[in-house]
């Protein structure tokens, strides 16, 4: 499970010199400094859900390190130099898989990729046994992405290596946040106050999950909107709803032309297809027609408020082709933060920790 | 304690501080037959605010300014960042193109020499300078590399376990050196 936000140090840091310095003359001598403001602590990256806004601070300000060094002649630091990071995949990725990958190339780490869909899993391989077979050729991360929720506090329990939520069922995805969080802090200043509005298939979406956590934690005022087909449970409409059902503190509004009004940024989710069959929505059409992001409805935002998505894009679906590959989307932004989040993160995992 | 401790508990105090950096900054100047392609490059996090302490004072008595940059060396390091440092990293920022630069990189502390290693390879990778020069405001000893300062403020000769604290209005609200004991 997440280790706990509070300073797991606290025992380390009174034995250290620093709090045996002797006292000098001048009492302030001995300056704040020897306490570090934000301590990394973490073992794995499971969800965002427990993360103080201090440390999310401290993943979005590492980042900006990681962009500077994304934008040289030849990317390549040696930070990493030396470790194994493999990636297990027990579902399809594009993004996620190859920005993992780059981000680990870039800070010199070597990075190994395992599709289940061509290893042994294919032969019946158990989660537990390939996390076994990854330890044993000396991985120190495992990023893990799997249809089912939980996998990779599992994994986490059961190794010896990082693990890094990679994706997991309806649960989480917790990267995915962190990019989207530094996609926005980068192009609306501060978060805190700002209304984000996410609409889509809130109910499946491990994105919109991670998204509310870390929003909220920056301060950012969000809210839901969809068919209350795809609402989680226990959401209807009062903060004091989610709280007891153990999510943020959001809002729901169902109707989208109403959630949009004076909203600073738009997130919009990638409609399975699969959920008009599940009866779970009368027909895509009727979805798009309540529910795409389009040019009219985002004119209701705030002047050039941006347009988030996580990708895969149904064009048409949940946002119309001239607002995906209009001025306002950050789409591609989000692509490219989402290597420099990534590398920020396995930095974190494998040196911020405090001597 | 190693070093001349003065009343105040303080191994330089804000005038010999002062002193140092105005002397330094003339055998910069000296040194390279004056500031054409001289740049200053502070090493996070104290190296700046010296870098351009030492630039001001050029531009002060050679009335030309000289570019001053900023290095993280936190992704190039080889052993673990010193107690009390954040685990935070920022970008670097190099005002212009290092390519046939004079650098002079600036820290506060020279110690191990470690530092210096990763911060030459962090500043190879941008380019390839004509010469790179190391200015530090104390020069503690203990070097664990073949590596020495061009300029030095003080040398400040010091036990293996003792902690020298630069501290500058800039990031602590005051300008002094103190050198501390450990007793473990």
């Amino acid at each position: 499970m997440a280790k706990n936000a509070t300073r797991t140090q606290t025992s380390r840091a009174a034995s250290t010199p620093a709090a045996k310095r002797p006292t000098p003359l001048n009492p302030d001598a001995t300056s704040e400094r020897l306490v570090p403001e934000t301590n990394w602590t973490r073992r794995h990256l499971l969800d965002v859900d427990d993360f103080t806004s201090a440390e999310i601070e401290l993943v979005l300000d590492t980042t900006d390190a990681m962009k500077e060094v994304l934008a040289r002649d030849i990317p390549r630091v040696p930070a990493l130099r030396g470790t194994t990071i493999v990636t297990l995949f027990y579902e399809a990725s594009t993004r996620t898989r190859a920005s993992f990958e780059l981000a680990g190339k870039v800070l010199g780490a070597d990075v190994i990729n395992v599709a289940a869909s061509s290893s042994s899993v294919q032969k019946g391989e158990a989660l537990l046994d390939t996390v076994r077979t990854i330890q044993a050729i000396g991985a120190d991360v495992c990023v893990l992405r799997h249809h089912a929720s939980g996998a990779p506090y599992i994994a986490a329990r059961e190794s010896e290596f990082r693990v890094i939520n990679a994706g997991d069922g309806q649960h989480a995805h917790p990267t995915q946040a962190l990019l989207d969080a530094y996609t926005l802090r980068s192009e609306l200043g501060d978060i805190r106050g700002r209304k984000i509005v996410i609409v889509g298939d809130i109910a499946h979406s491990r994105v919109a999950r991670s998204n509310m956590w870390c929003l909220t934690s920056l301060g950012a005022e969000v809210v839901l909107c969809g068919p209350p087909t795809l609402m989680p449970v226990g959401l209807n409409g009062s903060t004091s709803d989610a709280e007891e059902h153990d999510l943020p503190p959001v809002r729901v509004e169902y109707d989208l032309d109403i959630a949009i009004e004076g909203a600073d940024a738009v997130m919009a989710l990638r409609l399975q297809r699969e959920r008009q069959s599940s009866g779970l929505l009368p027909s895509l059409r009727e979805y798009s027609r309540l529910y795409q992001v389009n040019g009219e409805r985002l004119a209701k935002a705030k002047p050039g408020a941006p347009v988030l998505h996580p990708g895969p894009i149904n064009e048409g679906v949940e946002i119309s082709t001239e607002v995906a590959h209009g001025a306002r989307s950050l789409v591609e932004e989000q692509v490219t933060n989402g290597v420099a989040v990534r590398m920020a993160v396995l930095y974190l995992l494998l040196r911020g920790e405090q001597p | 304690m190693g070093g001349i401790v003065l009343s105040n508990g303080a191994v330089m105090s804000a005038d010999e501080i002062r002193r140092a950096i105005v002397r330094i900054a003339h055998e910069i100047v000296e040194q390279n037959a004056g500031v054409s392609d001289l740049m200053l490059v502070g090493m996070r996090t104290r190296g700046v605010p010296l870098a351009e302490r030492l630039a001001a004072a050029i531009r002060e008595f050679e009335g030309e300014t000289v570019g001053v940059g900023a290095l993280d060396i936190g992704l190039y390091r080889d052993d673990l960042p010193a107690l009390g440092t954040k685990v935070e990293i920022k970008p670097s920022e190099l005002p212009q193109d290092i390519a046939g630069k004079r650098l002079v990189l600036v820290d506060d502390v020279l110690y191990t020499g470690r530092s210096i290693r990763a911060a030459l390879d962090a500043l190879i990778d941008y380019g390839r300078p004509e010469r790179i020069q190391l200015a530090v405001l104390v020069d503690r000893g203990h070097r664990e590399l073949p590596i020495r300062a061009d300029f030095v403020g003080k040398n400040i000769p010091t036990a293996k376990d003792d902690d020298v604290l630069v501290q500058l209005e800039e990031s602590d609200g005051k300008d002094q050196v103190i050198v501390t004991e450990r007793r473990d």
